[in-house]
């Protein structure tokens, strides 16, 4: 009777021990899974998604602010040229353009083709790039970038390109130049990176290499017929009005979208990137009422979109009074060049994409080194008025790399594009419109 | 005193216009107009509806001048709007029988200029 009573208590302590075993190597096994794979956030993924969506916005309504700026018979063709790379540029991100600008590095220069048809970039977070959200997510956001800059060049060669130069031109733009320059400045291990170099969401990436190449193109192309004294004035600017609009409504989403996150960082790079726009756009209304008496409708868009491609780079690091003078110097500056300069050196850069995106975006790189501030991001810099000119240098180093490599590869595509296929349209089309001629279409209807 | 009408290529208006203001011949009306001569045009293509190149876009000058400045507003519109190819246009010239300033009611060659 003992022995059993002694038997069944012996046999009942390893069976709880090894319960507790069983339980502790459970939660063991529970608490190692979350700490190897990042968590996903559902506030940032929210946001970078719909951030996504904001940028690839902002294509379709540039095609609306370029459309509206040019001829009738033309407008057509801007906005086929921006639907085009909404199509082209979105596949070649997915096959190889992701691996190149974003994938491992390779000598500081681009990314190998690990992730060629993004392979290895799922649904788990990549913890160099984004920690909080899915990997496709951070690509995603990513391609709007991508499609957005070698739209911007349209702005250069509007009313004079040849369709399908066109095409081929942007293809390897994209991927010679753009991919490489994201390389530099965003991708893990691109040297401007490891240098330091600061670029919120992209001044040089974006605005300083499309700006560059749209100077090229312009000098490469020639002007248009009877420029500069046959006049071409926007046909529809309510259409520009309303093409800004959007862009200002999307910027949202490529700056603070560039916080990667939904909190702090965002509503800072929100704020700053609001703030530069108004400022930007009262001051060249006010520059051209002192000027002319009055101010226009052209003037105030235009100046609100140099104000936000100068707040780009800088947007994630400066205080809302730094993005007001950024604001007022990009509308300053680029008022000199594309207004004043534009017509003295006598260039067609017909919509004023170097004017405006070259000239706002090395404005805004420079701005970068004097107003950065750690006390808005600590994971940033300090520029030059908050005591350290060493970053003005840095970012001045970058401004001319990127200004060297988008124009002498500009022109060499350019130049390759044109020998093999032509890249200007005929006196023929530019005459009666690249609308008819390039896409039998007409915009607009005269009778019914 | 005479009415010119002119029918020219939409492409050619700045160039016309430079070319009568060489020849201080200030006023005109310009109206956009559709139009076809014996030029084919260009189809236009919408999904699976094609439109035939049936009326084509022109431009419509007219102007009122002195018997004077006939050849001379003939010369001007010719030259600033040929190009050699189909679809140049046509100049109509017509016998004006009255002409009115508004303004201050003067009439004849006078209120022309």
């Amino acid at each position: 009777m003992e022995t059993t009573v002694g038997k069944a208590r012996s046999s009942i302590f390893p069976l709880i021990f090894f319960l507790v075993f069983l339980v502790i190597t459970a939660l063991a096994t529970v608490v190692a899974a979350a700490d190897e794979a990042p968590k996903i956030d559902s506030g940032d993924t929210a946001w970078v998604l719909m951030a996504s969506a904001l940028v690839l916005l902002m294509t379709p309504a540039l095609a609306f602010f370029y459309g509206g700026l040019v001829r009738r018979k033309n407008v057509l063709s801007v906005l086929m040229q921006c639907f085009l790379l909404m199509c082209v540029i979105s596949i070649q991100w997915v096959l190889f353009g992701y691996s190149l600008a974003f994938g491992p590095d390779v000598g500081g220069w681009i990314g190998n083709l690990d992730w060629f048809g993004l392979k290895g970039v799922g649904l788990t977070a990549h913890a160099g790039y984004a920690a909080t959200i899915p990997h496709q997510a951070f690509m995603i956001f990513q391609m709007m970038f991508a499609i957005i800059t070698p739209a911007l060049i349209i702005g250069a060669f509007a009313e004079r390109m040849k369709f399908a130069a066109f095409a081929v031109f942007t293809l390897l733009w994209a991927t010679l130049v753009y991919d490489p320059v994201c390389h530099w400045v965003w991708g893990i291990g691109g040297f401007m990176r490891t240098w330091g170099a600061l670029d919120f969401a992209g001044g040089t990436v974006v605005h300083i290499n499309a700006g560059i190449a749209a100077l090229v193109c312009a000098l490469v192309l020639g002007k248009r017929i009877g420029y500069p004294n046959n006049s071409a004035p926007p046909h529809n600017l309510p259409f520009a009005v309303l093409g800004a609009g959007l862009l200002w409504f999307g910027w949202f989403g490529f700056n603070a979208g560039s916080a990667l996150g939904a909190g702090a960082l965002a509503t800072t790079a929100f704020v700053a990137t609001h703030i530069a726009s108004a400022a930007a756009g009262l001051t060249w209304s006010l520059i051209e009422w002192a000027r002319h008496g009055k101010p226009t409708v052209l003037g105030i868009i235009t100046g609100a979109v140099a104000g936000l491609v100068a707040i780009t780079p800088a947007s994630g690091f400066v205080n809302p009074i730094g993005a007001i003078w950024i604001g007022i110097g990009a509308s300053v500056l680029c008022y000199l060049s594309a207004v004043i300069m534009k017509a003295k050196f006598g260039y067609d850069d017909t919509l004023d994409a170097f004017g405006v995106h070259g000239v706002g975006g090395i404005w805004g790189a420079i701005a970068t080194g004097l107003f950065a501030t750690k006390t808005v991001n600590a994971a940033g810099a300090d520029g030059l008025f908050y005591g350290n000119p060493a970053q003005l240098m840095i970012q001045v180093k970058a401004t001319l790399v990127t200004v060297a490599w988008s124009f002498v590869m500009s022109f060499v595509l350019l130049k390759i594009v044109n020998a093999v296929m032509g890249a200007r349209a005929s006196e023929h089309e530019e005459r009666v419109g690249l609308d008819l001629t390039g896409h039998s279409e007409s915009a607009y209807t005269i009778l019914d | 005193m005479k009415y010119i009408i002119a029918i020219i290529q939409p492409d050619r208006v700045q160039d016309v216009l430079a070319k009568l203001e060489e020849k201080e011949i200030h006023l005109v009306t310009v109206s956009q107009v559709l139009g076809r001569g014996r030029q084919k045009g260009i189809a236009e293509v919408y999904r699976s509806h094609k439109e035939p190149g049936n009326l084509l876009k022109k431009v419509k000058l007219e102007i009122a001048v002195n018997q004077e400045f006939v050849a001379a507003t003939i010369d001007a519109i010719t030259s600033g709007a040929r190009s050699g190819q189909i679809g140049d246009g046509k100049i109509f010239v017509l016998d004006l029988a009255e002409v009115v300033r508004i303004r201050t009611g003067e009439t004849g060659g006078v209120a022309i200029g």
